[in-house]
């Protein structure tokens, strides 16, 4: 099911959770919404959900408007932050219960019933479950149990509220690779909210960047990487050097590094920020150069240095391994920066 | 030297521990006999009275028309107010816990006003309103209607009095439950009233029994509002508690015990239920948090 969100407010008292946001999510697409908390990741999720309602605007399944269409019309598939599982239920009787209160007419056989929710069972591999409460489940166990109750109605879309926000790093990893197969699977269009953006990065086919209730970027995962299209952008997503810099003339000046390899920047002539990722500056070990190296980190996959520049701003690098190991620097080292690629917005 | 240090040690901890259990001693010492004193003997007395003529006395007290009429009233009435006020208990907790409104502290506050407000006062308030010289008065005679001085003015001074009970028991346990398994029950495609009936409902079946029980006792023991509006009519407007004060006030010892020992084994019958009440909610509060992770 294709989901558009045209021109969507929610107001708070004088708080706007969302302003005129605009979304398209195509037919079987998996996509995160991301962003810091208060950016109106949630309420956005709920308002698709029907859990909460626009101020202004519109949300359309398949081109149809949902507005006045109660939330259960909509075969939307909730997961929630917390699973809210029914406590007094069984597994097995949590995920029967979106098909046992179906109206009478539509209701299914109960042997139909018990061979869905074993079929569903085995899907999210917890069918040796079926017996126990919630409050004897691991987090992880619960929400397979939340996952298998929101697709028992057969949801032609899948929402899910910080899916993976309340379980410890290992789970929070495998259950992450477990959900994107489950996606190929499934085919679902699915739509999730975090605030982890490796999650957003690794998982979604596209990303939703978030901020104060407005729409920084939708792009997928590599070009938002690449290309952020705003401030903001740049400086969420994953590590980057802010630096304050002048623009003239297209070219970009930056005292204490050579930004003579970097395009033509499209910003007018003044002030302007420069968002630059560690690993797009070269840094070569020269005696006359103008940074000195203050902080050396081996740890990882990639040494992570730390230059300081004449003004005494500090650059975040990286180098490989090899790099280190061929021509080794030290802290005290004087070396030369060099700029490859950087984002440039007018301040 | 060390040893002679922790022999000290060890008896100083002795000492310290001796004092513990001493002092430890005294405090239950002085709760149990303050309970013997105020609680256990009074009981015990009102048993020792309503048997001190022999159990064929307690039985003829009980079965005597007056009291066999008392016992009745005071089932109808508990029959009747226990009943409303669980479906209002229900409603209220229902509509503060689930919803955001405007005036809900105001309610809040309104179910606590019978628990302020001195029964007595409860009972006069209605008598104001019903009765003959009150404000409804004229209008209640022209069409032949009676509250007060019968039994509507003793169910509805009943029904005013235990209202709170249900509710006040009902509204923290929504409170800390929220709304998450209600919402979770709508996106299911649960009807408003499937949500009720599957979900909340089940969630908090022991609070609501415990607040049943609670309401239940007080509505059978009622004595101040239900002595203003009731007038005493023997056989017709009296409850037991209104009954054992008459036959009290008449020298009637025996019999005033004895039904008074009825009300005694409802308040104990209470009293073992509500434990295993409490420990059934003790298991409906238990944190819904296990660790996290597989």
């Amino acid at each position: 099911m294709r989901i558009d969100v045209k021109n969507l407010t929610r107001v708070f008292g004088d708080f706007y959770a969302l302003r005129d946001v605009d979304l398209s999510v195509k037919s079987g697409e998996l996509v995160a919404l991301l962003g810091p908390s208060g950016s109106g990741k949630t309420t956005l999720l709920r308002i698709i959900a029907g859990l909460d309602w626009a101020d202004s605007g519109d949300i359309q399944f398949n081109g149809v408007s949902t507005s006045g269409r109660p939330v259960g019309d909509r075969q939307v598939g909730f997961v929630f932050q917390h699973y809210a599982l029914f406590r007094h239920m069984t597994v097995y009787e949590n995920v029967a219960f979106g098909l046992r209160v179906r109206p009478r007419q539509q209701r299914l056989p109960e042997p139909v019933i018990r061979e869905r929710v074993n079929r569903l069972l085995q899907l999210v591999q917890i069918d040796w479950l079926a017996d126990r409460m919630p409050a004897q489940l691991s987090g992880g166990q619960r929400q397979r149990v939340a996952l298998a109750r929101a697709l028992a109605i057969e949801p032609s879309v899948l929402l899910l509220d910080e899916p993976f926000g309340a379980l410890d790093a290992k789970v929070r990893k495998e259950l992450r690779r477990w959900l994107r197969r489950l996606h190929e699977q499934l085919g679902m269009t699915s739509v999730f909210v975090t605030h982890d953006q490796e999650e957003a990065l690794e998982l979604a086919d596209r990303v939703v960047v978030m901020n104060k209730g407005r729409i920084e970027q939708i792009d997928t995962p590599a070009q938002l990487y690449d290309t952020p299209a705003t401030p903001f952008v740049s400086g969420f997503l994953g590590d980057n050097n802010a630096l304050d810099c002048h623009v003239a003339a297209g070219s970009v000046l930056l005292p204490g590094i050579d930004t003579t390899a970097l395009e033509r920047v499209e910003v007018p002539n003044g002030p302007a920020r420069l968002y630059a990722r560690p690993h797009d500056i070269a840094v070569v070990p020269d005696a006359e150069g103008e940074a000195t190296i203050r902080f050396v980190s081996t740890v990882g996959a990639f040494v992570r240095l730390e230059a300081e520049l004449p003004d005494g701003r500090i650059v975040e690098l990286t180098r490989t391994r090899e790099e280190q190991n061929e021509d080794p620097l030290a802290i005290g080292v004087r070396v030369g920066l060099r700029l490859y690629r950087a984002q440039v917005f007018a301040a | 030297m060390n040893a002679l240090f922790s022999i000290a040690a060890d008896q100083r901890r002795e000492i310290v521990s001796a004092r513990r259990k001493t002092g430890r001693a005294a405090l239950i010492a002085i709760a149990l006999a303050f309970l013997g004193l105020f609680v256990v003997l009074p009981l015990l007395l009102v048993f020792l009275q309503a048997f001190a003529h022999g159990w064929e006395a307690y039985v003829e007290a009980l079965t005597e028309p007056d009291a066999v009429s008392a016992i009745q009233l005071t089932l109808i009435t508990a029959v009747i107010s226990v009943p409303l006020n669980m479906v209002f208990g229900l409603v209220a907790s229902w509509a503060i816990t689930k919803f955001e409104f405007r005036g809900k502290s105001f309610l809040i506050t309104l179910i606590d006003l019978p628990f302020s407000v001195s029964p007595v006062i409860s009972g006069l308030v209605f008598v104001l309103m019903f009765g003959l010289q009150g404000w409804l008065g004229p209008w209640l005679r022209d069409n032949d209607l009676q509250i007060i001085f019968a039994v509507p003015g003793i169910v509805l001074a009943t029904v005013f009095v235990t209202f709170p009970f249900v509710a006040r028991e009902l509204i923290p346990i929504m409170q800390e439950q929220g709304t998450l398994e209600e919402e979770a029950a709508f996106t299911l495609n649960a009807s408003g009233l499937q949500t009720f009936w599957y979900v909340t409902l089940p969630n908090v079946k022991w609070a609501l029994l415990y607040g049943v029980l609670l309401c239940n006792a007080r509505a059978m023991g009622e004595f101040g509002a239900v002595s203003v509006v009731s007038g005493h009519v023997r056989g017709l407007t009296n409850t037991m508690p209104l009954h054992v004060e008459i036959l009290y006030n008449e020298y009637n010892f025996v019999a005033a015990f004895a039904v008074a020992s009825l009300l005694a084994m409802l308040a104990i019958i209470t009293l073992a239920l509500k434990t295993l009440l409490e420990w059934k909610l003790s298991r409906d509060r238990a944190p819904d948090s296990a660790p996290a992770g597989d």
